[in-house]
């Protein structure tokens, strides 16, 4: 099935994976679809499980054992990332997209130190030497706010959290790629902290004009951070917006729930919690996946799978309400 | 149309056993090292209705016969079957492996927990001692035990209960150390809980299980220090059919009767290798990394 | 700390160590119900000549007294005189325990790069049939008892198939090499006495086989294991994610961290070695310092099991340290 494009740098549709376990078969994820373009920012919201993760993670071809990726189409600057040998994927990652992850000082490779790492996804990814990285470390370190002369020799157990998220950054953007992908970065982090890196993530990337795809489930930092979100529901792309217009009119009886359980200055209305909860992957319903809880269910949504489709402008959806 | 089906209505811990006996269906090799221990134990216990012969009587009139039908493993130079020898010894093998697992596993346990949970002082000079005996390789200090008590089987037992207690002690200390912060410890302290009460009610149970995993672990170094002992002439001394003193009988006989040294040490390695293999395979099943 | 404070802590709790394992086997030689004296003298020795002899040698002294020279006595390597051999206990552990060291020297190189190299493949390759041969190999590795292994190639190549010999570290016929180190592979070739270091490599190949089996298998199974733990870590996933290409990924990255745990088991596998040495020295009549305490313990010769016990303690101690040195090389964190 030919689908239209939606994003030029980034457009992945039909996404379908499963993980083998004793349980069963765990379909994460159920026909995912995530579109982006240059210098982008978008955040994919949604509960712990439903696919966010999983999906990042497909993108990049770094899903393994018992994962396995069945069906689906990634598009990235042109390339067909799924159909590529192990060797020209491996030329992608790390160079046109890298990947920071959410605990730093366990993603961090113990023994070895802080500027080598740092240098050899540079290195790696420009194609020049070591030595020659060495000096864009130093550089990209100053950048992220660390100080160059005592974290290049540094390992990573000497740095604390907000400092090893730092060093990962400069990991990350340090090549330079076109889209850069970060996986809950803040939520291992204090709150202050998080802050921090927030503000150092929207710095750097206005200055270097590169792509991010950020994972979180706090809708806090979307709103501050994103140009675009997209919500999902275990292991679907349910909804997808401006952030703005995501806030002022959620369409997708889920999402309606979600922004109403966050907590926010000024409000004085109690929180709502969504009731039910998270389905089992292993026997997901039929249908819709949120018709369980949804208060809206009509007969349909127990039967057929909804399309994401545009309903207003630049406003995704899939459900039958709609 | 399928509604949600109510899942069968079950417990954390039902998951676990079910993921538990998942593993160990998976694995082959845990499976034939669970068959081989069964069948030890089995021909252990029933040693009588199995051997053909008696362990100990000679008949000097078949002396040094090969493999035949009517001595399955041939006989030795004092006509004894050595099958029936084998099958007997068996019941020896098994008496040492759960006897000193029990007594050192439970010294080591002790002193570990009262090692970890008092701290400081009683910690550090208990675990220097332990340091000692682990400044030995194991069986030269138990041929020392061994040969200082006199060779026999009790002494041999207690030869290598000595030096095996100290892995457990670390194990426990290690637990009552994790243990004696929780916050529930400092609740029934609160509640007043005395000192021995919170060792042995709360602290020492939670150091069981690793114990005993790493007991099954050391089953099979038992039985083969046991044997070194056998063999070195420091541990049971003939004619009680033990495996490792069978072998080196057999030893001047190797060139042409070489079926007196090997078929006890097959039995050895046999057993050594089912209480391994059905080791590693608790080991891997139980460690929480490990479980997918 | 750094790191001359981390060696001197070392050093110091490993002389506490030393000194309660001379207590530990002071105690348990003294124990000994029989009596060496008599059992020195034979059994038809009229009262008086054993008690003057007792007297000679010191025994009739009070134990603190006895305690206290053989511990001055240890400090300057002085174990007294042995019973059997009558001569000073350390030169005697000087003459056998070279012949040991050759052996455990060569069981451990083979095992260190078998083992490595098979614990490495394996992971890589988890659950093919190079994994399934090397696991099993392994397995049995560690399960057959040392001297049934060595019983049972010589029955097969020697007294079979005459390949290789049976016993002793040299034939008959050869006569030692010039004595720098004791160890006749090395002072052979030091000498240049090629043919007497060929005989020595085909005495030894047998033994070291033997005593290298369980050992190789050790390191094997747990490079393996350790290897499958580290690749399943964060941070190769995100070496993974940095589009570093495989053989990068595991030898760079994975390798180091999951050599940490072999380290150690070689300081555990090197003292499961000088166990094996103790046996493998009595099935290949191989003249070391195992079989020289064996023998002591058999006839009841205080000084020569005391000296030598304590001796392997030391040995056994001063490879830990190394192996610790070693660890704290490679694991910065561990450099507390």
């Amino acid at each position: 099935m030919e689908t239209k494009k939606r994003g030029k740098l980034l457009d992945v549709s039909g996404l379908r994976v499963s993980f083998f376990t004793y349980r069963g078969e765990v379909k994460a994820l159920n026909g995912a679809e995530v579109w982006m373009n240059s210098g982008e920012r978008l955040g994919v919201v949604g509960e712990t499980g439903c696919g966010k993760s999983v999906t990042a993670l497909s993108i990049m071809r770094l899903i393994e054992d018992p994962g396995e990726i069945q069906e689906g189409r990634v598009i990235f600057n042109a390339q067909s990332l799924l159909e590529l040998s192990e060797e020209e994927i491996s030329r992608v990652r790390g160079t046109q997209m890298t990947m920071i992850f959410q605990e730093p000082r366990s993603s961090l490779n113990p023994v070895m130190k802080i500027g080598f790492q740092i240098s050899e996804a540079i290195s790696k990814a420009k194609n020049i030497s070591t030595k020659a990285a060495n000096v864009e470390t130093k550089e990209m370190l100053s950048l992220v706010g660390l100080d160059y002369k005592r974290v290049m020799d540094a390992y990573p157990h000497e740095l604390s959290g907000g400092m090893a998220q730092r060093a990962m950054i400069a990991m990350g953007l340090g090549p330079h790629p076109k889209l850069l992908i970060a996986d809950e970065p803040t939520s291992a982090l204090d709150v202050t902290i998080q802050a921090q890196i927030i503000s150092l993530l929207d710095d750097l990337t206005d200055r270097m004009g590169n792509a991010v795809l950020l994972i979180t489930h706090d809708m806090g930092i979307v709103a501050e951070f994103c140009d675009k979100v997209l919500v999902m529901y275990a292991g679907n792309s349910v909804e997808y917006a401006p952030v703005k217009e995501l806030f002022n009119d959620p369409l997708f009886p889920y999402t309606k729930g979600l922004l109403k359980a966050v907590p926010r200055v000024g409000r004085i209305d109690e929180l709502e919690a969504i009731k039910g909860s998270v389905p089992d992957l292993v026997d997901p319903p039929e249908g819709c996946r949120f018709h369980e809880r949804c208060p809206y269910m009509m007969e349909v949504c127990q039967t057929e799978m909804p399309v994401l489709k545009e309903v207003k402008e630049n406003h995704y959806v899939a459900c039958h309400l709609y | 149309m399928k509604t949600a089906t109510a899942t069968k209505k079950s417990t954390p811990f039902m998951d676990d056993l079910r993921h538990t006996i998942f593993l160990w269906r998976k694995s082959k090799l845990t499976m034939i090292g669970s068959v081989i221990i069964a069948i030890f134990l089995l021909v252990a216990a029933f040693a009588p209705l199995i051997a053909p012969y008696s362990p100990t009587d000679q008949d000097l009139s078949v002396r040094l016969r090969g493999p035949s039908w009517q001595h399955l493993f041939g006989t030795d130079q004092f006509g004894r079957d050595i099958f029936s020898r084998v099958i007997y010894g068996s019941r020896i093998a098994l008496w040492i492996i759960f006897l000193v697992s029990v007594i050192s596993g439970s010294i080591g346990m002790f002193i570990g927990v009262v090692s970890g949970y008092f701290g400081k002082i009683v910690d550090d000079i208990l675990m220097r001692i332990t340091d000692m005996f682990l400044a030995f390789p194991s069986l030269i200090l138990a041929m020392a035990f061994a040969a200082m008590l006199g060779p026999d089987l009790t002494n041999t037992i207690i030869a290598i209960s000595i030096v095996s207690w100290t892995t457990y002690a670390r194990l426990a200390r290690a637990e009552a150390m994790k243990v004696k912060s929780q916050p529930y410890i400092e609740a029934v302290r609160a509640t007043g809980g005395g000192n021995l009460r919170i060792m042995f009610l709360h602290v020492m149970p939670m150091c069981i299980s690793p114990v005993f995993v790493q007991l099954t672990l050391r089953m099979g170094t038992i039985l083969l220090t046991a044997a070194g002992l056998g063999f070195l002439g420091l541990g049971v001394q003939p004619p009680t059919p033990e495996w490792g003193a069978m072998v080196s009988a057999g030893r001047s006989f190797l060139i042409d009767q070489w079926w007196i040294s090997t078929f006890p040490g097959i039995f050895i390695a046999l057993v050594v290798l089912g209480f391994n293999l059905l080791g590693d395979g608790v080991r891997d099943m139980l460690d929480p990394r490990l479980r997918r | 700390m750094n790191f001359a404070a981390f060696l001197i802590r070392r050093l110091i709790l490993m002389a506490v160590v030393l000194f309660g394992v001379a207590c530990i086997v002071f105690v348990i030689a003294h124990l000994i119900p029989a009596d060496p004296v008599g059992a020195l003298l034979g059994g038809n020795a009229p009262a008086h000549v054993v008690d003057e002899m007792r007297a000679k040698l010191g025994y009739d002294q009070p134990l603190i007294v006895q305690f206290g020279r053989f511990i001055s006595g240890a400090v300057r390597a002085d174990f007294g005189t042995s019973l059997r051999t009558n001569k000073p206990v350390m030169e005697d552990i000087m003459y056998y325990f070279p012949a040991t060291m050759e052996l455990a020297l060569v069981a451990i190189i083979i095992s260190i790069f078998l083992g490595i190299t098979l614990g490495v493949i394996s992971a890589i390759h988890r659950n093919k049939w190079i994994d399934q041969f090397s696991r099993v190999f392994s397995i049995l590795g560690v399960s057959m008892p040392v001297f049934w292994i060595g019983l049972i190639l010589i029955l097969v190549f020697y007294f079979r198939l005459d390949w290789l010999p049976g016993a002793g570290r040299l034939s008959l016929f050869t006569y030692a090499p010039p004595r720098v180190t004791g160890m006749y592979l090395f002072d052979s070739a030091l000498a240049g006495q090629w043919s007497t270091f060929f005989e020595a490599l085909k005495h030894i190949l047998l033994p070291a086989i033997v005593l290298g089996y369980s050992a190789t298998a050790s390191v094997a199974r747990i490079t393996r294991a350790s290897m499958l733990d580290v690749l399943r870590q964060d941070y190769i996933r995100t070496a993974k994610a940095k589009g570093l290409k495989r053989k990068v990924v595991t030898y760079r990255h994975a390798l180091k961290n999951s050599l940490i745990p072999t380290v150690t088991i070689i300081g555990l596998v090197f003292g499961s070695l000088l166990e094996g040495a103790v046996l493998t020295e009595t099935v290949f009549s191989w003249p070391g310092l195992g079989r020289y305490i064996t023998t002591g313990l058999l006839s009841l010769d205080y000084p020569s099991v005391m000296g030598g016990t304590l001796y392997i303690a030391f040995i056994y101690c001063l490879a830990n340290l190394i192996v610790d040195i070693i660890y704290a090389l490679l694991d910065p964190r561990m450099r507390m």
